[in-house]
């Protein structure tokens, strides 16, 4: 009998090294999905016994994609630790980082990472321009980059590549599988907003290192505040970032909005986006300060998809199980009293759809992320997450941005519980950002009228023991970091990461998580080439980097250096 | 002949011998650049800002603009290993917008895992028709360190899992020149900061071929583009320091292009992040800056098409182009330590104003810091 496993490695367009394999029944139907990390770089163990003002610098390195957020999260864990509140311009412009962070993370996913599952960029060669350029206005009032001209370029662009059969970048994709549902026209808009999103992205990191020195890997916050108090008393410099802010907004409002928009339509009722969410809880944390004491989203978790209610999160119901993890262990455990020791056990051959490959043994380790788990259940988290829990508990700028997107494409609030709801929920916290930026903007001119304080000196005092963390939105969903210090260094550091939430293996009771789960039930068109499979795994905007680590480690041999109980957990 | 003479001489040859290669493109620049909208004048305006970053004389700048317009005829493999991708995110930030945007376009990008539209499968076979088309002729960029402990096995990549190490020799060995973007593919980098779980290293430590190093946390998209520039225009690599990096764009201390260096000299210091002297743009070497000791252009070129860098922003120098910085330059938020720089912490407030002293210092934190590299490489060698 022929084989029916499907092995994806790599999984391209995404932050590091990710597998994915599916076993599909005679009807081309997944019936069991299995999600693996391959990287492992151990940035956890190496903060140990380091000056707790390195963490920040140190912990960014983890992730370049959602730069910053691991930075943020580090600087915050210590000053958590240590007792140290910055003043509040300094909370206003770490919120202008990460407002303008988002703003360029999530454009770039969409269009960059995740937009290719959605266009078929050979079709659009094939549209009519002047028809295109009609079609975008059915979306927005003011369309960008799509005059007649604009998409007649945009082709011949593309044309130039496909002439002689060398794609570039775009060479040997799926292009052509059913499941694409744009028209030409609908992909020639898209494609030609793809080009765009590359020069506004640009402009976005611009924004970004105005206060943030450079983008990626920002330079300018420390334990206690932040540095660029220069740039942030500059009105020239204040003005460069609102310029700025106002194209970038302007993109999201008249390109990624209505491209969105026009996707819920043309994939309304294509089956493969329709699904692609088998764990219903939802996890997420606080964002965004606008004004003193006032974020934009509330932290909180929703059970089964039930939208009546939220439950507050409590630190002590998460555990990490590595059963199926690449490391030792026979229980879950909560993170501060883990214990983490690798244990890597590889592939085994086997045979798939295209031929002899290495494979997953499933019943045996298969990845180097572990599988956090709330109550024993696990759960999604992302920008889904966000607008639901903040839906459910009646954020007002969210129940209207969500309920004017639903009216708008006359979708149900079901919708939002599929492949297509994920994708849109992105879009639509993005938006939702876009437009209350301005908010932490303005709080911070009126705010450096009268302050311009922006670092609260601290002391470390090697006798003393401190513990700390972060918890927190950031554009993969909630982080969190954890920190000891104890002889005026780092004792302990921890990271439970979005991407491991959503990425990890099954647990020891087979309770699978997010990734695996949206894929079970998912019918494969050409199982050699297995674009739905692509499409529903970007929608969660994987980040491997993030979600692989390791802490605390007290020395046992392993391999050629030396590793052994870890106290802690390993996640993004 | 001088040597500029020499070096034009050589550049013709090789640009005459490019040009007799194939196009992996149909229409030449100049028709896309024109569908762009930007003239040749324009155009020439960016290969003068080239020519001038690459310290060449203005004659240079025809030549230059010859070289990118043959660009095409390199294809680029780009590989990633044990990394961030934060390289990549520096790439795509790519300066002189429009112009640098199209002549990635226009160079023939035949793998690069976070931009390519194939995945599995069918993304090993762009890998492996390249490496088979274009042997000999492709640029390999590397970005991310090469795990070398268990074997390799602590990164796999394919249906295959291949190891990094694997992969590494593979797309290695039929490479025109092979670049290593980053501190991680130079050095090894973050995951090779002590204890080094991984056994990670930097390219040049496990395959023989050159390797030039392009390294920054991340590297500027200048220095990048500029290198290829370079051999495209050359069909060699330019000329090194001690550490594989080109000396046009890290022959020069940070510290000394440093916008706050007169601060330096005048002997005023922030004191303390967020104090009067931090807003009035000091130096900030009492703050751990690390500008004397860092090769790098970030002065001059900044980040973000010139938007700001850290010491603009108000935070030092952290030295990420240097290798093992993370280890020899910690803590980072504080003046590195007393005996790398012969006493300097209990006397900065003298020999600030000495400008002498604070070069022959640069020179011994380097002459140290070159010390310890060739020390390690020898111990790698054994």
């Amino acid at each position: 009998m022929m084989s029916r496993r499907v092995v994806i490695d790599p999984i391209t367009r995404i932050e590091g090294h990710l597998r994915i394999e599916v076993e599909i029944d005679e009807n081309n139907v997944v019936q069991k999905a299995y999600s693996s990390s391959t990287l492992w770089r151990g940035i956890e163990l190496i903060l140990k016994g380091r000056d707790p003002r390195d963490a920040g610098l140190m912990a960014q390195r983890i992730c370049g994609v959602c730069t910053y957020s691991h930075y943020k999260a580090g600087v915050e864990a210590v000053e958590d630790a240590l007792g140290v509140t910055p003043p509040l311009n300094a909370q206003l412009v770490r919120s202008l980082l990460n407002e303008s962070l988002y703003m360029h993370d999530h454009i770039v996913q969409f269009y960059h990472l995740h937009g290719l599952d959605w266009v078929d960029i050979l079709s659009a060669l094939e549209a009519d321009p002047a028809l295109a350029a009609k079609e975008a206005f059915k979306y927005t009032d003011l369309p960008i980059a799509t005059g007649e001209d604009e998409l007649k370029a945009v082709q011949e662009k593309v044309k130039g590549f496909s002439g002689k059969g060398s794609l570039g970048p775009f060479a040997n994709a799926y292009w052509g599988n059913p499941t694409y549902k744009f028209t030409p026209e609908q992909n020639l808009i898209a494609l030609s907003h793809y080009l765009k999103a590359l020069e506004v992205q640009r402009i976005a990191a611009q924004m970004f290192a105005i206060f943030g020195a450079k983008q990626p890997h920002p330079q300018s916050l420390v334990v206690g505040g932040i540095t660029s108090v220069k740039d942030m008393l500059s009105p020239a410099r204040l003005a460069e970032w609102k310029s700025k802010y106002e194209i970038v907004k302007e993109f999201i409002d008249r390109a990624y909005y209505p491209d969105i928009v026009m996707a819920a339509s043309a994939y309304g009722t294509e089956e493969s986006v329709l699904g692609g969410m088998g764990v219903k809880n939802f996890l997420t944390g606080d964002a965004f300060l606008l004004s003193r004491n006032k974020n934009l989203f509330e932290s909180g978790m929703i059970k089964n998809g039930d939208l009546s209610r939220v439950y507050p999160i409590e630190d002590q119901k998460i555990e990490e199980d590595v059963t199926h993890a690449w490391y030792e262990g026979d229980k879950p455990l909560q993170p501060y009293n883990g214990e983490t020791i690798p244990n890597y056990t590889g592939f085994i051959d086997g045979d798939t759809v295209n031929g002899p490959a290495k494979i997953i043994n499933e019943k045996d380790k298969y990845s180097w992320v572990k599988s956090p788990r709330y109550e024993g259940e696990s759960c999604e988290v992302g920008p889904l997450a966000s607008m639901l829990v903040n839906y459910a508990k009646g954020n007002k700028p969210v129940v209207d941005a969500v309920d004017t997107f639903l009216k708008r494409t006359g979708l149900p609030v079901e919708a939002l519980f599929t492949t297509l709801g994920r994708t849109a929920a992105r879009m639509l916290q993005t938006k939702v950002i876009a437009d209350h930026a301005i908010i932490t903007f303005n709080s911070l001119i009126e705010n450096i009228k009268s302050d311009q304080s922006t670092y609260t000196k601290f002391e470390i005092d090697p006798a003393l023991e401190y513990k700390g963390r972060f918890i927190g939105e950031v554009p993969r969903g909630t982080l969190s970091h954890w920190v000891r210090i104890k002889d005026g260094v780092i004792e302990n550091y921890q990271a439970v990461v979005p991407t491991t939430w959503n990425a990890g293996p099954k647990d020891a009771n087979d309770i699978i998580g997010p990734y695996e789960a949206s894929l079970v039930g998912l019918k494969l068109e050409d199982p050699t080439k297995p674009l739905e499979v692509l499409r529903i795994i970007h929608s969660f905007d994987p980040c491997m980097a993030c979600s692989v680590h390791v802490m605390d480690i007290k020395g046992k041999e392993l391999a050629d250096f030396k590793v052994s109980t870890v106290n802690g957990v390993g996640t993004c | 002949m001088n040597s500029y003479d020499s070096l034009l001489k050589q550049a013709e040859m090789q640009l005459e011998s490019l040009a007799k290669l194939s196009s992996v493109k149909e229409e030449p620049l100049e028709v896309i650049l024109d569908k762009h909208g930007i003239n040749r004048r324009d155009f020439l305006k960016w290969a003068a800002s080239i020519t001038a970053m690459l310290a060449l004389p203005a004659q240079f700048t025809p030549l230059v603009a010859d070289a990118v317009k043959l660009a095409d005829r390199l294809p680029l493999v780009w590989i990633h290993l044990a990394e961030c991708t934060g390289c990549s995110e520096s790439l795509i930030r790519t300066d002189s917008p429009t112009i640098d945007s199209l002549i990635f376009d226009y160079v023939s990008l035949e793998y690069h895992e976070t931009l390519m539209a194939a995945a599995g499968w069918q993304a090993e076979e762009n890998l492996e028709n390249a490496i088979k088309n274009y042997a000999g002729r492709y640029i390999l960029l590397v970005e991310g360190g090469v795990p070398t402990a268990m074997n390799g096995q602590y990164l796999t990549v394919g249906a295959h899992a291949r190891t990094g190490l694997e992969l590494i020799h593979h797309a290695a060995s039929s490479a025109a020149a092979i670049f290593s973007i980053g501190t991680c593919a130079s050095f090894g980098g973050i995951q090779a900061a002590a204890p080094n779980p991984t056994g990670a290293k930097g390219v040049d430590k496990v395959i023989s071929n050159p390797v030039i190093n392009i390294p920054g946390c991340p590297p500027s998209s200048k220095n990048i583009v500029g290198t290829l520039v370079y051999f495209i225009l050359f069909g060699t690599l330019p000329a090194i320091d001690v550490y594989s990096r080109p000396k046009w764009a890290y022959g020069q201390r940070i510290h000394d292009k440093c916008e706050r260096r007169s601060h330096f000299d005048a002997g005023e210091f922030v004191e303390s992040f967020g104090d009067e002297g931090a807003k009035e743009g000091w130096c900030l070497y009492k703050q751990g800056c690390k500008g004397p000791y860092t090769f790098n252009n970030c002065s001059v070129e900044r980040f973000n098409q010139h938007t700001n860098w850290p010491i603009g922003a108000g935070h030092g120098c952290m030295g990420c182009s240097e290798p093992d910085f993370w280890d020899a330059m910690g803590p980072l938020e504080k003046p590195i330590d007393a005996h790398l720089v012969m006493g300097l912490n209990a006397t900065v407030d003298q020999i600030g104003t000495t400008l002498l002293t604070a070069t022959a210092i640069g020179i011994g934190a380097h002459a140290v810091a070159s010390l310890f590299a060739s020390k390690s490489k020898e111990e790698d060698d054994e």
